[in-house]
């Protein structure tokens, strides 16, 4: 009999389910990738099968033509799609089901059965209500496979209300300029224009080129983002008093001259730090993230409570040391190719 | 608190000079005394409270937080105050804040011991913002962008009268300033500075660089390699000044009886050092040793009589602002310095003399004096505009500095350690080496200094990912790269050290040029960087 979840690999480019030779959001191309969400540095192109949501395959065919016929008519990047709470059956009598995350539209805990072992890979999570994408679930198992994004005491987001009233209150004390958001162009940006509009703020919002084919994606999963306009096929006074959405790396470019005295503001978790929002010269710092904060990362882990945790990605010394402290399993995995992404 | 905690976070986050004056500026107008002067005090010089030091911050945190978490935490943020703020944690029901007034008496009444009771009591009191602030304040230096002139330059503004001014009186003040806030937004009588020996800003210079001056209207003068300094007298007390306004007074007690008249006197200090009377040459002065013999005396609270027999200090005077209670910053350089030599009859030539005027027939003959300067003493040479009045802080196209070239040698990025303030969370102070002998036949690499500027942003980006991807070995904070990228190091000079395994030490060196192209054992050896000692 083999040893307890030898069948289970990390490596330094992903998680290697190795009866199914399949693995969990490599980093490089592999024959059979399971992908938990849509964000680059967990979804790559170029895998010949990849097994994930229909949402998560959208994004994916959007971006790097996953499913796609080629010229020749052929697909040669193969989509698997499976839905929440569905199970598929790999090779090597590996099942693999699918819970969601709630970081970002079609994300997902993916649920590894073999030999009556359990593990889950979360892939990036958070615990807060979002309107764009279903409530992470608590799924119990023996090994959880966390990221440590956030993963330092100091990291606890605030309600995301008091981040749009923060931002909402920055508009109106300021009629003839704009608010610049930048927010990361998958699942942030969509994000906070939905919370946008369930606090009340109907209003056009203006976009960057780069947002739009992804708010289209959003809105035809039936996420209501309200009235979008692009900012290229506008004048300055249009924008006045108006919110702008831009990726983070457009808020001090050449582009946002066009705006009218924008106000830079940014959503991420990483506003928290001063230092962090001044090194983006951000004047609004709205603490908004996708991950799970500290304390979601610590109730996560005693609410699974599993045999053993591992820690992909992010601070995962100091949650290693939260797990020793409270006498848990756990180890880091020295993964390469996540990277602390605009959140 | 709240209001000057807000009035911090704003000021953080903004970029715009203006908009900076704009809201120290408001609150100055909108809030009380006392609590305006307070933070008048903390914006510009700061507050220096004895009990409340960065480790006390740190081992209040310990007590609250696992250690280890601490450190990481703090190592991210690259900020002990913020990251204090962050982690305290907070009562449920915190009772009501203070006012800046209340919290100024509670730290001023703490000591060593009692801080570690009153300090979390005061900080139970106030949300994460408030705390930040209250930290940044108790621990003097706030690092949010804001200089002690544009602080000055806020009040100026917000109640209407000039800058200069209220340079003038600043020095002769204390905080929370009742006097210079009745004189300025009440309108009642100014300050009386006339019998106080108080600090006037000093007039600084612009790099030359590319610039060319004509010598019909500009004159020449050796930039001397010590510190600058102010000697003030004044209702019969004598004080001396740093750059930066500090009273040093006690470190060079020599000075403070040699000057028998009331005056304020610009100068270089120096010391007298195994250069002492010889060197002299028809160029330069001589008599001075170099700035490695003067820092043995810097920063000392007091002074032995060894030192004092050793290492003398005397002034180069280079301006005179105020002769006999008579104002001269208002003339011109020319009547300024036949003032100043006229005075040298009434001063001791054992603590004084005068920064002579180099001779040069054109531009070109002054840069081929520069460049035959190879005395210790000389930084350079300072271009003065000859009808130039004493003007406080740095006016173009008055006073120049062209420094001497600096020396460069190659050296190896050893260890790598992250930054603070703006650079918090990159790898942006470098330690590098050289190598002790043959590379190729085994040598070592020895540390020889460390440089935390002289690369652009997008370089700093390019040498923290190199170090992430080739780091070796961590110690705390601080990561052992592989040692494979050179860096072209520029320094001033270089002078024997105890305090370093390579028995050297550099002034001012700074990262010239980062050489990716440039193979390790192509660096430079100790031996090297050995024969460019000059003292």
């Amino acid at each position: 009999m083999p040893a307890p979840f030898s069948w289970i690999r990390p490596e330094p480019w992903g998680i290697h389910v190795v009866p199914a030779d399949a693995w969990v959001d490599p980093s490089r191309p592999v024959e059979r990738a399971l992908v938990t969400h849509g964000h680059a540095d967990h979804a790559r192109g170029g895998h010949g099968q990849t097994v994930a949501t229909p949402e998560t395959l959208a994004i994916m065919e959007l971006r790097y033509r996953t499913g796609a016929q080629d010229e020749a008519g052929e697909i040669p990047h193969k989509a698997v799609p499976v839905e929440y709470g569905e199970s598929i059956t790999l090779p090597g009598d590996v099942q693999a089901t699918y819970f969601p995350a709630g970081h970002v539209l079609g994300s997902a805990q993916i649920l590894l059965e073999h030999a009556g072992e359990r593990i889950v890979c979360t892939g990036d999570y958070k615990r807060r209500a979002d309107p764009t994408c279903p409530q992470f679930e608590v799924v119990p198992c023996d090994i959880f496979i966390t990221e440590a994004t956030f993963g330092l005491p100091l990291f606890t987001h605030p309600p995301i209300a008091e981040e749009m009233a923060k931002l909402l209150d920055r508009l109106a004390a300021h009629p003839d300029r704009c608010v610049l958001v930048g927010a990361y162009a998958l699942g942030k940006a969509q994000r906070v224009i939905a919370e946008l509009r369930a606090a009340g703020h109907h209003d056009p919002i203006y976009l960057h080129g780069a947002m739009e084919k992804m708010c289209r994606l959003y809105e035809e999963h039936g996420v209501d983002l309200g009235e979008l306009r692009l900012v290229s096929d506008h004048t300055k006074d249009d924008m006045r008093g108006s919110v702008v959405v831009s990726p983070p790396g457009a808020l001090n470019d050449r582009w946002s001259r066009r705006l009218p005295e924008p106000i830079t503001a940014m959503a991420s978790g990483w506003m928290r730090v001063r230092q962090r929002a001044r090194q983006r010269n951000v004047e609004l710092p709205l603490i908004i993230s996708d991950h799970a904060d500290w304390g979601e990362l610590t109730r996560t882990i005693e609410e699974v409570d599993p045999v053993e945790t591992w820690i992909t990605h992010g601070r995962e010394d100091a949650l290693l040391r939260w797990c020793q402290l409270h006498q848990r399993r756990a180890r880091a995995l020295a993964m390469v190719g996540y990277e602390d992404e605009d959140d | 608190m709240e209001e000057f905690a807000a009035l911090i976070d704003a000021l953080v986050y903004t970029r715009s000079r203006n908009e900076k004056l704009r809201l120290i500026a408001e609150y100055l107008r909108a809030t009380p005394d006392p609590d305006r002067g307070w933070a008048l005090a903390a914006l510009s010089d700061g507050l220096d409270f004895p009990a409340v030091k960065s480790s006390t911050i740190r081992n209040l945190l310990k007590d609250r937080v696992d250690p280890v978490l601490w450190t990481l935490s703090r190592d991210f943020v690259g900020d002990t105050a913020e990251t204090a703020s962050l982690l305290w944690p907070a009562p449920e029901h915190p009772p009501s804040p203070p006012t800046v007034g209340e919290a100024v008496e509670l730290l001023e009444g703490m000591n060593r011991k009692s801080v570690f009771v009153d300090l979390p009591k005061l900080l139970d009191r106030l949300d994460a913002s408030g705390r930040y602030a209250l930290l940044k304040l108790a621990t003097g230096g706030m690092r949010i962008g804001v200089s002690s002139r544009l602080a000055k330059t806020a009040f100026a503004q917000a109640f209407d009268v000039s800058v200069e001014e209220v340079e003038e009186y600043w020095h002769g003040l204390a905080p929370p300033f009742p006097e210079l806030f009745a004189w300025a937004a009440e309108g009642q009588a100014p300050p009386d500075m006339a019998n106080l020996p108080t600090f006037r800003p000093f007039m600084l210079a612009h790099p030359l660089e590319e610039t060319v001056v004509d010598l019909a209207d500009y004159v020449a003068e050796w930039k001397w390699d010590g510190i600058r300094v102010q000697l003030v007298r004044a209702g019969d007390e004598t004080k001396l000044f740093s750059r930066s306004g500090d009273d040093i007074s006690a470190t060079f007690p020599e000075l403070l009886d040699v000057l028998p008249f009331p005056a304020v006197l610009d100068g270089e200090l120096l010391v007298r050092g195994s250069h002492q009377g010889g060197e002299a040459n028809d160029v330069t002065q001589g008599g001075a040793a170099s700035f490695n013999a003067l820092q043995q005396r810097l920063g000392r609270k007091t002074v032995s009589k060894k030192m004092l027999a050793e290492a003398p200090a005397f002034v180069r005077l280079y301006d005179a602002l105020l002769i006999d209670g008579e104002d001269l910053r208002a003339l011109p350089w020319t009547e300024r310095r036949k003032r100043l030599e006229a005075l040298m009859a009434r001063l001791p030539d054992t603590h004084f003399d005068l920064s002579r005027v180099v001779e040069a027939r054109d531009f070109d003959h002054l840069a081929e004096i520069r460049e035959g300067s190879r005395d210790d003493a000389i930084e350079g040479l300072m271009l003065k505009r000859k009808d130039s009045p004493y003007i406080a802080g740095r006016r173009v196209r008055y006073w120049y500095k062209w420094k001497r070239d600096p020396l460069l040698v190659d050296c190896v990025l050893m260890y790598a350690q992250r930054g603070s303030g703006k650079r918090s969370s990159f790898y942006s102070d470098y330690t590098f080496g050289c190598w002790d002998g043959d590379p190729d036949k085994g040598a070592e690499l020895l540390p020889v200094g460390k440089a935390y500027s002289g690369f652009t942003d997008e370089e700093l980006k390019k040498l923290d990912r190199h170090v992430r991807q080739n780091t070796v070995n961590r110690f705390g904070p601080v990561r052992e790269t592989d040692k494979s990228l050179v860096f072209e190091v520029a320094f001033d000079s270089v002078h024997e050290s105890k305090r370093h395994k390579s028995g050297l030490a550099m002034r001012f060196p700074r990262i010239h040029r980062i050489r990716w192209d440039k193979p390790v054992h192509e660096a430079d050896r100790i031996e090297a960087l050995k024969a460019l000692i000059r003292d």
